[in-house]
């Protein structure tokens, strides 16, 4: 089924601000297609759970309408949206056995014993907990109940599925499992889903597409790729992950993208958002894996490669083993060191602090985004 | 803001009547709070304002111009805060040697300091007598004092200290409990010496609880009835007494609820203070889970003194359960004390009705306001319905009003149509379903919020409506809690006197007010029997509930009672 939401706002009464309210959201507009795995991702108090919780119905939009397929279901109670949540604390009811917890919405919805039975053995069979069913909710571990919890959603086959940051209790390693199977699942069910977190590598892992929010406003939507090789603003290509950012003057637009840097070096890049203008200026960004250090970088002094590669030295001044990668800083004359990280360490080279340290990027990996 | 407000108000409208189960519910139980519990009080007050015809204060003006009703209300005030004092003074003395100065016997004190509170409230007073009393076993047996000065000030500040400390240690224990005794070690460790840890550090911290210890004393010793009524006399008037006197023996309506409403006031206002200090409370004292104290706050002398303390304290205790035990035994009371079981084949023959009214009321009113209780608290604490806050407050005002005036206002709402009601059972039953309801409210409360709400939220997720989310998630979760909660609804019921006093009629009767009766007759060899029987009974409720619990709850459920 498809969700719309439709220039929604959301606000909460709030006493401590002036004016008494708090826009927890604010004229959100979002589509989300049938079968679609869209994840809103931002920092805490960034509206996502808030949005999610009114796709449930546990709040009321202030303003706007929410669409699931051609219903507004602005005024149809949690109980009648058809749309299960997995909660952060799993919410397991705590005085029934396992198969009891995940058979509880078919029971709700007045399903024949026998077939309350089979749907949910079919369910817990592919969740891997088929064992576990007549266990209590607190002889389950925490990845046990994540995946009851998962069961009990599935099972009533939503209209929309909805994850708030369903992974969060758990320890890492049982986070990058989990994030696997939930993917897993919705593809098997098929399920219009909508995820909240604000761990970026969770959203990468099991988006269609992901929202990135701030201040309860959409900043950007798009692909994991999108969001993560041509963010739209500083926030974004900030908040995904670690990225290099300086200042440019921008020199050519068609065609041809090339920017200007501080120290008067041309350097060409891939894309740009829609916000830059030539002659206006703009930041160039590129994220540290894609900085080719050492040889891997001399090859291309002079703009070797085809379509031409910024080139550039500088001193290392932190150095960090961390076994699968190095991280560097490098001092190249700019306001702030460039990060940078070199993988497999084994099979490449070790620059020390102090280092003269050869660096180069590909016009692909250059993106231009707006100074705001 | 104002559009977006009403809109607002529209939508959880609409939302509602999707759920019209959890609107009649929420309008069914404002109505009835409004009938049982406003409008009473809403009687005594219009009462108090009728002078022949018509509207005036002529009554107030009677009442404070009387120097004998004055009196009543500056004794009432000060025996209370006296009271408050005193009885804060040893329940804090008890708490801490429990808690912090680890004294022998801190079980056994333990025990002592709780059984009062499941007694019926005028036992002290009824021991009283029979130790101090004209026929009392110290004075006039041992002493051969004849006519010793108990009746009044002395004998009454003696039994409502003796019913009330243990309300204090309540309230002190769990502030001593949850404050962490790392913080005075960690004050030892710095350097101070005991006393200043002492004067520095835990008496601070337990200052907020020390002051909601002496102000809920305070309501409930100005409530007190039973006692005053057996002790006071006609030398030392205090309100409740009064107030019954004037409508129970002088047939004066307007003056019984003027009184009551002189009464009412300084209780309503303690009672808030209590409530919005407890409020803050969660601030000021230190949260956490009950840790052990090492004890090394407490020199030995002082350990000593605190253990003096708590032991006599104890022994008077002690004597007051012993001297009722022997009284229900002994043939007559002061002059022949040979043993008998005379009392009890009264109580268990012409006098049973009253036993099997009582167990039958109590047995009745008290799930009903535990049920009444919970879906209130899940009302409250859960919902977005109109009107939760009026049916928090009015369900909870039940708690601040004296049962004196409750029971006034009783009498005063249900004697003519459309709810005449006087003289049966049902006006029994309601004043008590009405007046416990908050028991059942402040245990579910506390337990939901300790419940994560994501739970009901994904019940109702799922699929399942408000109905459905309270029978089969909310309350299954709070059955522990809300038999605990009942068992204390039913040590009250059992134990009331004040509002039911004037309720009771020929047909349906109640131990406690048979107690008193049969102390104003001067037998008080029944009286004795009577309150025997009483704890036994109540004593008997909390084993039994307990033992249910823990079978079916595991430990958890053991320790949900409190007692």
């Amino acid at each position: 089924m498809s969700v719309r939401l439709v220039n929604i706002s959301k606000e909460f009464a709030d006493p401590e601000r002036a004016g008494g309210l708090m826009l927890a959201v604010r004229d959100m507009n979002l589509e989300i297609g049938e079968g679609e795995f869209v994840t809103l991702l931002g920092p805490s108090g960034c509206g996502k759970t808030t949005t999610l919780r009114m796709v449930a119905g546990f709040e009321i939009p202030t303003k706007g309408e929410i669409w699931i397929s051609d219903e507004m279901v602005n005024d149809v109670p949690p109980n009648k949206r058809d749309t299960t949540m997995v909660f952060q604390s799993y919410a397991i009811f705590p005085h029934m056995s396992v198969e009891q917890n995940v058979g509880f919405g078919l029971e709700l919805k007045g399903r024949p014993k026998a077939e309350i039975r089979e749907e949910t053995a079919k369910v817990m069979e592919v969740m891997g907990i088929t064992e576990l069913g007549k266990r209590r909710p607190d002889q389950l571990s925490g990845g046990q109940q994540q995946r009851v919890a998962l069961a009990r959603a599935v099972v009533n086959r939503p209209r929309v599925l909805l994850f708030d940051e369903p992974l969060s209790n758990l320890d890492a390693k049982l986070r990058e499992t989990m994030r696997v199977e939930i993917r897993r699942i919705q593809q098997t069910f098929g399920i219009t889903s909508i995820y909240v977190t604000h761990d970026q590598a969770e959203a990468m892992t099991v988006s269609d597409r992901i929202v990135v929010m701030e201040k309860g406003l959409v900043m950007q939507v798009g692909t994991p790729f999108e969001i993560y090789s041509r963010p739209n603003c500083r926030f974004v290509a900030d908040f995904i992950g670690k990225v290099n950012v300086f200042p440019v003057t921008v020199t050519a637009m068609d065609g041809d993208i090339r920017v200007r840097d501080p120290r008067g070096m041309e350097i060409p890049a891939g894309s740009a958002d829609a916000g830059v203008k030539t002659g206006g200026d703009a930041l160039l960004m590129v994220r540290p894996e894609s900085l080719r250090l050492g040889e891997a970088a001399r090859e291309s002094e002079g703009g070797g490669r085809a379509g031409g590669e910024a080139f550039g030295e500088g001193l290392v001044t932190k150095a960090v083993y961390l076994g699968s990668v190095i991280e560097y800083e490098i001092d190249a004359g700019y306001e702030k060191p460039l990060m940078a990280i070199s993988h497999d360490p084994i099979n490449g080279e070790f620059y020390k602090v102090g280092d003269r340290l050869p660096f180069s990027f590909s016009k692909k990996a250059a993106h231009v985004l707006p100074k705001r | 803001m104002t559009e977006s407000r009403s809109s607002r108000a529209i939508g959880a409208f609409r939302r509602i009547a999707r759920d019209p189960l959890l609107l009649i519910i929420s309008i069914a139980t404002l109505l009835s709070l409004i009938v049982f519990v406003a409008y009473p009080l809403l009687s005594v007050l219009i009462q108090s304002l009728k002078t022949d015809g018509g509207y005036s204060l002529a009554t107030y003006i009677d009442v404070a111009k009387s120097a004998y009703l004055r009196k009543a209300f500056y004794n009432s005030l000060m025996m209370s805060a006296l009271t408050a004092l005193a009885g804060t003074l040893i329940g804090f003395a008890f708490a801490f040697a429990v808690t912090r100065a680890n004294v022998p016997l801190k079980r056994l004190f333990n025990i002592i300091a709780v059984i009062p509170i499941v007694s019926p409230p005028f036992i002290g007073a009824l021991a009283i007598i029979m130790l101090f009393g004209n026929n009392g076993l110290v004075t006039w047996n041992l002493l051969k004092i004849n006519n010793f000065p108990i009746y009044g000030f002395n004998g009454l500040f003696l039994a409502q200290v003796v019913t009330f400390f243990p309300v204090a240690y309540m309230t002190m224990k769990g502030v001593l409990e949850s404050m962490n005794p790392v913080l005075e070690d960690a004050a030892l460790n710095l350097g101070g010496s005991r006393f200043k840890v002492f004067a520095r550090v835990t008496l601070p911290l337990a200052v907020p609880g020390i002051a909601s210890s002496i102000l809920l004393l305070f309501v409930e010793t100005l409530a007190d009835f039973g006692n005053p009524l057996i002790l006071a006399g006609s030398k030392f008037p205090v309100l409740s007494v009064q107030a019954y006197l004037q409508i129970v023996g002088m047939y004066d309506l307007p003056k019984g609820a003027a009184i009551s409403v002189f009464l009412l006031v300084p209780s309503v206002i303690a009672f808030y203070l209590q409530r919005a200090m407890v409020r803050r409370k969660k601030y000021t004292t230190v949260t956490g889970k009950p840790q052990a104290s090492s004890g090394k706050i407490v020199s030995p002398g002082a350990r000593g003194a605190l253990f003096a303390f708590c032991l006599a304290i104890s022994l008077l205790v002690g004597l007051i359960y012993f001297s009722i035990l022997l009284g229900s035994l002994a043939k007559v009371w002061g002059y022949d004390h040979h043993l008998t079981l005379d009392h009890y084949k009264f109580v268990f023959g012409v006098g049973f009705k009253a036993v099997r009214d009582t167990l039958m009321i109590a047995g009745i009113a008290t799930p009903i306001a535990g049920l009444f209780g919970m879906v209130i608290a899940f009302l409250v604490v859960r919902t977005k319905v109109p009107g939760k806050k009026l049916i928090g407050t009015l369900s909870i005002l039940s708690f601040a009003v004296p049962g004196t005036v409750i029971g006034i206002g009783y009498i005063l709402a249900f004697n003519h149509k459309p709810l005449a009601l006087t003289g049966t059972l049902s006006i029994l039953l309601l004043n008590f379903v009405f007046r416990y309801i908050p028991v059942g409210i402040e245990s579910g409360t506390a337990i939901l919020q300790q419940i994560d709400p994501s739970i009901e939220e994904a019940a109702v997720d799922l699929g399942a409506d408000a109905r459905r989310t309270f029978s089969k998630i909310t309350l299954p979760m709070i059955v522990p809690a809300f038999f605990s909660g009942l068992v204390f609804a039913f040590v009250r019921a059992m134990t009331a006197v004040s509002a039911a006093i004037f309720l009771v009629s020929s047909r349906w009767n109640l131990m406690t007010v048979h107690i008193m009766s049969q102390v104003e007759s001067g037998n008080l060899g029944a009286a004795a029997a009577y309150s025997v029987l009483l704890v036994l009974i109540v004593g008997a409720a909390i084993s039994l509930i307990r033992l249910i619990l823990k079978a079916r709850y595991g430990r958890f459920g053991g320790n949900m009672l409190h007692f």
